[in-house]
């Protein structure tokens, strides 16, 4: 079974972890994920910021090269790309005269026909129809599940899980054998793209949902998107500064647990390379 | 809600914004929840909707205020203001289209002068190979911002946990790609 | 041999400000059949109406034609004035040379061309009239209730006053509505029950008033003046005329943990059950989905303690048939469960509550006896928030219209919280504030001024739970959108007045027409709020949009003077523009074949089939017969008609083709 992969510039840099866990796990359960020929950055926030037809052009090649490929559908583990991708999607959809101005750059062909899976829809897909038996050490831990921005917003285009209290990543960690708690920022912004260049609002915000899960004895914060993971993560020292302790809790992407789960090795899963020791 | 087969034109800045990204500002009736449910509001000098409220009113000196906003740059456009909103106005939209049109016209805030950077360094990183070189984006925005001390204990340690590629990706296409850039930037001067 | 009068009206300028009226008038006057044509400045002032009608008497007219404006606005008018003057009113019609024409057109040539064909087919139509008599209808004076909220009852009170009989239905057990669960009402802050119950005792008592409780509106024939409706007396499980209202069977009951309706969800009641201590009639009626005995077929407790042997377990629904004159609808609202408003938690915190649910609390007869604690753990809240606007007002998620109710009652909620609670803090979160009935404005200010309630621009974001608070993210917009965060103990949303439901079908049921919120439509937004378009069915209260008490009550009395007037007179004239088929001598009898595709096309139900017998007795064809009752003459039985057999009465077939004829035709 084979399905397209799209990394995106994280997963292939500072959050290689990702990718070494959705691979890892792939190869368990003999999903053949192929990585998109040539694939170029799809902009990110930056993108978007600054120039409309841009933030449109990037995921268009993108999902054309998907398409040269005979690719029909395509997984897509930040959850930034996705949204980027997805609303790309959306927006060419919706209007063709902005579809021909921006696909013209692209000089590959563009019908729309690619289906993009976030990783929550992959793993719904192809991994959990084949859990039963295979959830040998149950992560049995108390997690706070965190959703970030755009897994869930804007629904009308997403179309995925629901917005207020989301529950697509608790019911993955319920199947993982973990004990989700209801916590209260589920879906509040970790501070995105200002890591770099205003870290003290991502201490700030990060550091909300980090006390938060704290407070309510999370063990251990499930994410799905390698900026979220970041904040939480490797801004640790932003965050505790402004928490004013320090705060263990580990950070682990929603492939790593389920990787526990079933058996993989840590280091296939890549959680040495996190800034928080995983302890669970 | 009335139909639209019939309104007046708008004029100004609210008529730009409808023009290209079909918000509505008279749509906003000031009830604040956006601005209640931002992360960011705290930070910014004019909340979401006061935004709205100045685009509103139509007058050149607030929308002029308007794209020398911090409040634009700030935004993280995490789209919660748009799932709450009662009457669906599309604010991240609205936002993006204010962004491109402040830099656009060198009225940015000097506040955002990292944000921007930052982005600035990005797409370039981008532009050249294709795909993101995260130590060319960290030299590039220290560059721009001079902002050489910051984080610079976290190199090592990114690079200890094989976080940080010396070498840069490169695509093939790279004039596909730098082609991309040079048509969406011939309005734009990015 | 016509003698037609021609009678054009500049009605001012407003038809000779484009029309040249004297051209018309003498072109008229050259026709076939018209042997008088004259203009004149106002045709329906006296001196107009006693132009026509000394034409009608010197020149023996059989004909009269009006060109002025619509038939809306003068066709009574010039019809009375040719009746007064001995000419069969349906022998006048009306050319609309105002809406129709002078109106809609530049002045010129081709406008006045317009106005002599329009005069033209007029006249060649009329040469087809015949005369036709007012159909009578006898009334029936009895009124039919249906809902007994205050509106209900006011209005039933009101129509039983003036001496004729009135049936009031309620489906709940008791009469009351949502009146009887106020605490206080605003602005005077009575006492909601202890204004309300003694007019449901009068409702009870009144000689002149019938009533069923637990009933509902099973089916409605008939039209104005002659109703026929079948109601659907659910079975109480009780033999009424046995029962003392003692209540023993309510305490002996072992079922007790069924969430209360009439608490909102916030207090318990038995299966067998009255669902307040002032209930009228205060019997119980038994829930079949919860008693014991019905579920298992075991129990019977209630039946072992009534000491008048009062339960019938047996007992099954009854229809009752009546014939009423008119119709009431007092159906009244219901409030839109918020849980589609997931960021405010309701459902999910059990501290989160709506209007109505405070409305309990507060209510002396409430759950927690008048006092405000928390559906939680039972604590007095230190802190309350109130939200305006939790579904009202709000395209995104809940309806677009503003509830009306919601800004008076909140602020009703803040000053009782403030007054039962010294010391404690409350919060009003608004968008606007809508006072506007008399002294509603002052009530407001004395929240805010004397009763110290915080008044806070703009809207809460979410609320989320923390350590058995409730934590509010609000903002204050008067203060540049400062965000403003509150631990609260207990949150209040004022939820959106919504049609209840049911209504369509109820709507559907009585033929009246209803808007997209399933609210009652009124048959003129201004100046007809209390009938509908359906003759003989009148509208009050909150069935019709979210409103408050005085102006149901106001609006009931509307609706019981209306009914009043009808039932002033024996008999009800109605025109005569219904269809009827057309009846030959034997032994064809008539051209109606029997195919009955008219019965099938009536909206009405007015066509009903007709045997005809030959001088034996035997049936010799079936045919079609119109209800002249019931028909509203609205043409569609015409269409259908395969052999034209059936034709409305005032726009025959020949009527109409001369119409066309004159138009098509050079003259």
């Amino acid at each position: 079974m084979t399905l397209g992969f799209y990394p995106g510039c994280s997963l292939k840099g500072s959050s290689r972890e990702y990718a070494e866990s959705v691979l890892a796990l792939a190869k368990a359960f003999d999903i053949n994920l192929e990585e998109i020929t040539d694939w170029n950055c799809c902009g990110a926030t930056a993108a978007h910021n600054m120039n409309k037809e841009l933030s449109l052009a990037l995921p268009a090649r993108i999902l054309s090269l998907a398409e040269k490929q005979g690719l029909t559908e395509i997984v897509v583990p930040c959850a930034a790309c996705y949204s980027r991708l997805t609303v790309t999607k959306h927006e060419l959809a919706k209007d063709p005269a902005l579809k021909a101005v921006v696909t013209v750059a692209n000089d590959l062909e563009y019908t729309g026909s690619v289906n993009v899976l976030n990783i929550v829809q992959f793993l719904d897909k192809y991994i959990i129809p084949n859990l039963e038996g295979r959830v040998v050490k149950p992560f049995d831990h108390k997690v706070a599940c965190y959703y970030g921005c755009l897994l869930v917003r804007p629904h009308e285009i997403l179309n995925f899980d629901r917005e207020e209290d989301p529950q697509s990543l608790d019911v993955l960690m319920l199947k993982a054998g973990a004990t989700p708690i209801d916590w209260a920022f589920k879906t509040e912004c970790c501070g995105a793209g200002l890591s770099v260049s205003r870290t003290s609002s991502v201490g700030r915000l990060s550091g909300r949902i980090v006390g938060d899960a704290k407070d309510r004895g999370a063990e251990a914060i499930i994410v799905a998107c390698p900026m979220c993971h970041s904040n939480l993560d490797m801004r640790r020292d932003s965050i505790n500064s402004y928490l004013g302790e320090k705060v263990d809790i580990p950070v682990l992407y929603i492939t790593q647990a389920i990787g526990l789960a079933v058996g993989l090795d840590r280091k296939a899963l890549g959680l040495q390379r996190h800034f928080v020791k995983v302890t669970v | 809600m009335s139909s639209d087969t019939h309104h007046s034109k708008i004029s100004g800045l609210g008529g730009e914004v409808f023009e290209h990204t079909e918000v509505k500002a008279s749509h906003c009736y000031q009830c604040g929840k956006c601005s209640a449910g931002c992360p960011l509001s705290e930070e910014m000098d004019y909340p979401p909707s006061v935004i709205m409220r100045m685009l509103q009113t139509g007058d050149p000196v607030l929308e002029d205020k308007v794209l020398r906003s911090f409040s634009i740059w700030v935004c993280l456009t995490c789209e919660m203001c748009f799932a709450r909103c009662p009457m669906s106005i599309d604010i991240p939209k609205m936002m993006d289209f204010l962004r491109e049109k402040s830099v656009n016209e060198k009225k940015a805030n000097s506040k955002a002068k990292e944000i921007i950077a930052f982005h600035r360094s990005f797409l370039d990183s981008i532009k050249y190979t294709g795909r993101l070189y995260e130590i060319g984006l960290f030299v590039d925005y220290k560059a721009r911002t001079l902002r050489i001390l910051d984080d610079l204990a976290l190199a090592p340690k990114m690079m200890k946990r094989g976080k940080l590629n010396i070498i840069p990706e490169l695509i093939k296409d790279r004039s596909g790609v730098a082609a991309i850039f040079r048509k969406s930037n011939k309005k734009n001067k990015n | 041999m016509s003698k037609i009068g021609v009678f054009v009206c500049h009605c001012g300028e407003n038809i000779s400000a484009t029309v040249d009226c004297a051209k018309v008038a003498e072109t008229a006057g050259n026709y076939d059949g018209v042997t008088f044509s004259v203009d004149y400045k106002y045709m329906c002032s006296d001196p107009g109406q006693n132009l026509i009608k000394s034409a009608i008497r010197d020149k023996g007219l059989t004909g009269v034609v009006v060109a002025s404006c619509s038939p809306r606005m003068h066709e009574p008018t010039f019809r009375k004035a040719c009746a007064e003057a001995g000419l069969n009113p349906f022998m006048c019609e009306m050319a609309n040379l105002r809406e129709h024409c002078s109106w809609v057109h530049e002045k010129g040539e081709a406008t006045t061309e317009k106005a002599i064909d329009l005069v033209r087919i007029l006249v060649e139509k009329v040469k087809y009239n015949h005369s036709l008599n007012e159909i009578k209808v006898p009334v029936t004076k009895t009124a039919l209730v249906i809902g007994g909220g205050i509106a209900g009852i006011q209005a039933s009170l009101d129509i039983a006053n003036t001496g004729h009989k009135v049936i009031l239905i309620e489906k709940d057990p008791s009469i009351g509505g949502h009146m009887s669960q106020l605490s206080e009402t605003f602005p005077t802050l009575d006492c909601s029950q202890c204004i309300l119950t003694p007019r449901m005792v009068e409702v009870a008592q009144h000689p002149n008033i019938t009533l069923y409780t637990y009933a509902e509106l099973e089916s409605l024939e008939g039209f104005i003046g002659n109703f026929k409706a079948k109601i659907r007396k659910k079975s109480k499980s009780l033999d009424e005329k046995l029962c003392t209202g003692c209540g023993l069977c309510t305490t002996k009951c072992p079922v007790k943990k069924i969430p209360s309706e009439f608490n909102e969800g916030l207090g318990k009641r038995t299966a067998i059950y009255v669902p307040f201590p002032q209930a009228v009639p205060n019997k119980p009626v038994i829930d079949r989905k919860n008693c014991t005995y019905y579920i298992k077929g075991k129990c019977k407790v209630c039946e072992i303690v009534c000491p008048t042997g009062a339960i019938r377990f047996d007992q099954e629904d009854e229809i009752v048939e009546l014939e009423v004159g008119a119709i009431v609808i007092a159906t009244g609202f219901t409030v839109k469960q918020p849980d589609f408003f997931p960021e405010y938690g309701y459902g999910k915190y059990a501290d989160v509550i709506t209007g109505l649910q405070f409305e309990r609390l507060a209510s002396a007869s409430g759950p927690t006896l008048g006092e405000i604690r928390r559906p939680s753990d039972g604590k007095v809240p230190e802190k309350i928030v109130f939200l305006a606007c939790a579904g009202s007002r709000d395209p995104a998620k809940g309806i677009p219209y503003c509830s009306k109710i919601c800004c008076m009652y909140i602020a009703k909620h803040a000053m009782l919280y403030q007054h039962k609670v010294h010391g404690g803090k409350s919060y009003v979160f608004y968008m606007d504030i809508r006072a506007g009935g008399k002294q509603y404005e002052e009530f407001v200010r004395r929240a805010i001024e004397d009763d110290g309630v915080n008044y806070v621009r703009g809207r809460v974001s979410r609320i989320y739970e923390k350590n058995g608070k409730l934590i509010v993210n609000g903002v204050d917009t008067l203060l540049n959108a400062m965000p403003v965060e509150i631990e609260a103990d207990m949150v209040v949303l004022a939820t959106a007045g919504v049609a209840n439901e049911g209504a369509e079908e109820l709507a559907q049921k009585l033929h009246i027409s209803y808007d997209p919120y399933k609210f009652f439509a009124e048959a003129h937004p201004k100046l007809k709020p209390v009938e509908t378009n359906t003759a003989g069915i009148f509208l009050a209260g909150a069935c019709q949009a979210p409103r408050d008490i005085p102006e149901s009550v106001a609006m009931a009395s509307g609706a019981a003077v209306k009914v009043a007037g009808l039932f002033s007179q024996d008999e009800l004239t109605r025109e005569p523009i219904i269809a009827v088929v057309n009846r030959q001598a034997p032994p064809v009898y008539s051209s109606c074949v029997g195919c009955f595709l008219c019965v099938s096309a009536c909206p009405y139900q007015a066509i009903e089939k007709e045997e005809i017998k030959n001088r034996n007795g035997e049936v010799v064809k079936s045919i079609a017969k119109v209800n002249p009752g019931l028909c509203q003459g609205c043409g569609t039985c015409v269409a259908f008609c395969r052999t034209k057999s059936i034709d409305i009465q005032g726009y025959t077939h020949e009527q109409m083709y001369s119409e066309v004829m004159a138009l098509l035709n050079e003259y």
